[in-house]
This record gives structure tokens, sequence and C-alpha cells, in this order.
């Protein structure tokens, strides 16, 4: 399992088995989004802010 | 010997849809491109490395986004789900909203207006509450029910003065006492696949919003509206959220042609995005 640093708190963020990059991820202890930008190495970044034209 | 099929999936975020999709169109064995919506260009000139492609399925967060590729990806050639032409209907209350008037397809009663004047005008007459919807928007989003004159004042002030240009397209619907959930159908071509409840004590009962899910049993009367609805905006991959009105029976409330189904899929147990893949690879095919 590998881990990343959360770029707003610099939490130790664990990644799960099958992350794929573009998915996802909550920061466990700010609770920030965080998008997986590979996983080999594993790397995040803040994820964009919801745009007001996004959804179903 | 018959060519492989190629397909392009078009997406923003890889959501627990998508590597659903993703891991359908593997276990299949299905040739396809993952295409991130940020990183694509389309160059006029150049429509070749398009043109690869079978058929494109688009899951784009951002509507314009989506509606873009899908009418530049249409002028290539390249067949779409869903086509351009849908998207354009269901990604607009509003023309959803005409497109369901045309076809006599039941809907809660609907009043727009274009400056905040006559749209309090308009609310007046309908009487309160009332609820006022972005044309475009997602997930509950900016929705406001509005129970008396004071609160419709300021709420047509803030999307006139607040918002973008398209706030001051005022979408008015009646506000529907629904026994405190709502139905989400998904319709692939012409079957209804699944439905469910979205049950909330809130009145808006979108999962994205808290909302629950509970499988709801297809009726003929909702095989038919859905049925009807889909029809009349051009038909598709579909989401087709009904609501019950105390008066009217079923209405249609809106139709989402990038639909979420992360509740839809465990509560049902069907394998809605293998069964999107089976669709996509039917369009791909000509069929």
């Amino acid at each position: 399992m590998s881990t990343v640093v959360c770029p707003e708190c610099e939490a130790e963020v664990a990644l799960d088995a099958g992350t794929e990059a573009g998915e996802i991820i909550v920061c466990s202890d700010c609770g920030v989004d965080l998008e997986v930008m590979s996983v080999g190495p594993a790397a995040v970044q803040l994820a964009p802010m919801e745009q007001e034209d996004w959804g179903e | 010997m018959q060519r492989r099929l190629k397909i392009g999936v078009l997406y923003s975020r890889v959501r627990v849809e998508e590597k659903w999709i993703f891991g359908a169109m593997e276990k299949r064995g299905i040739d396809y491109d993952r295409l991130d919506d940020r990183a694509i260009s389309f160059d006029l000139e150049k429509p070749e490395p398009w043109q690869q492609y079978d058929a494109v399925l688009e899951r784009s967060l951002s509507y314009n986004s989506g509606l873009y590729a899908l009418r530049l990806l249409n002028a290539f050639g390249v067949p779409t789900v869903n086509t351009a032409a849908v998207a354009e209907v269901c990604g607009d209350k509003l023309m959803t909203s005409a497109a369901l008037a045309r076809d006599d397809v039941p809907q809660p009663h609907n009043v727009t207006a274009f400056t905040p004047e006559a749209a309090l005008e308009a609310i007046e007459a309908f009487g309160y509450p009332v609820v006022l919807k972005p044309v475009v928007g997602s997930w509950g989003r900016l929705l406001a029910k509005v129970n008396d004159r004071d609160a419709a004042e300021a709420v047509l002030e803030h999307k006139a003065t607040l918002g973008s240009v398209q706030h001051s397209i005022f979408y008015i619907q009646e506000f529907i006492e629904k026994p405190g959930r709502d139905i989400r159908a998904i319709v692939i071509g012409d079957r209804v696949l699944t439905a469910m409840y979205r049950t909330s004590e809130h009145w808006i009962t979108n999962t994205a919003r808290g909302g629950s899910g509970e499988l709801c049993p297809i009726t003929p009367e909702i095989e038919d509206i859905c049925l009807r609805a889909s029809k009349a905006v051009g038909g598709g991959l579909l989401g087709v959220d009904l609501v019950e009105h105390p008066e009217k029976g079923l209405v249609v409330n809106e139709i989402n042609h990038t639909m979420e189904f992360h509740t839809m899929q465990p509560l049902s147990g069907i394998d809605i995005a293998g069964e999107i893949v089976e669709y996509v690879r039917a369009v791909a095919s000509g069929q």
C-alpha cells in the first residue's frame, strides 16, 4: 500500500489497493479532496473545485 | 476479417462509475481509450485521431465541455453516447420541459420569464411556494424554494445580480408536495433497466444531497412514462427522474444524460456499467 503526503495539511494518506489515476480521495485528517495524479509513484494534488455546470 | 471496435471514454474524474465502466470494458476485452477532457483538444482540420473511434461514451463532469466535445465528435461523424442533440436537451431544464411539453409527457407546471419583474409577476400568479431552478446545473444545487413575496424578491435580485447571464432565465416550477421521495429510473435504448426511490426528509431528494435509495418496482405506468420521456428527448442512455404528484400522478422532473449510478448498481444488483458498455458497443457496431 502506497502513501502520499496531503498538500493541505501534510498528513500521511494511504492509497487503497486498486486506486487509479484520476480518482478522488479524501484526506482522513483535514477532509480535503485530493486527485490521484499517478499511482506509480503515488502522487496527489488538491482536486479542482466543483464548477457550476458540473453534474449528471 | 472484421475490424476490431475501438471505443473512447471521455471523462473528467475516475469516479466509482468510471471504474466500473473501465472494468466492464476490460472484462469484455474491448479496445478502449481513456480520454481525460482536461487534456484533449480538437483540431477541426485534423479529425482523423477522433475518427479512429467507432463510438465515444461521454462521462464529462462539466456539461459545457461534454456538450461541445459531443458536437465536435458528431460533426466528425463519430457516433456518441449520448448524441450532442440529446445532451443539448437534457442538460438544460427548460429545453427538457419544452421537449416533454411538445410530446405531452406529464411534468410539473413550469413558467419561464426573462426579467426579475416578469418573474415576480409570474410567481405571484402561480401562488406560493414555488421552486426556482437554474436551467443548467445538477446535484440539486442552487434550487430555491420560495415561500413568500419577500423571499421571491430577494432570490430574484440575487440571481440577477450575482449569477451569470444564464441565471436570468428564470425557470419557475410548482412546488410539489411529494411523499418524501422521488424515483430515478435508468433507461437504456427502449428498456427501463431499473428504478429506485430516493428518500429524504429534505425537499431535495437527490442522493448527491444525502437522500437514500430503495428499490422501486417498474410498474407499467413507470415504464410507459420513462419510455415516452426518453423518446421526447431523443433516446439513448438516460436517468429519468420522476415525482409522484398528488393530483397529476407520475410526472417527469428531469432527465440526466450522463447519469451516476453508484447507489443504483449495488442496490439493484444489476451490472449497470456492463449494460452501458453493451449499449455503447451496439452503437459502435452501427446497431
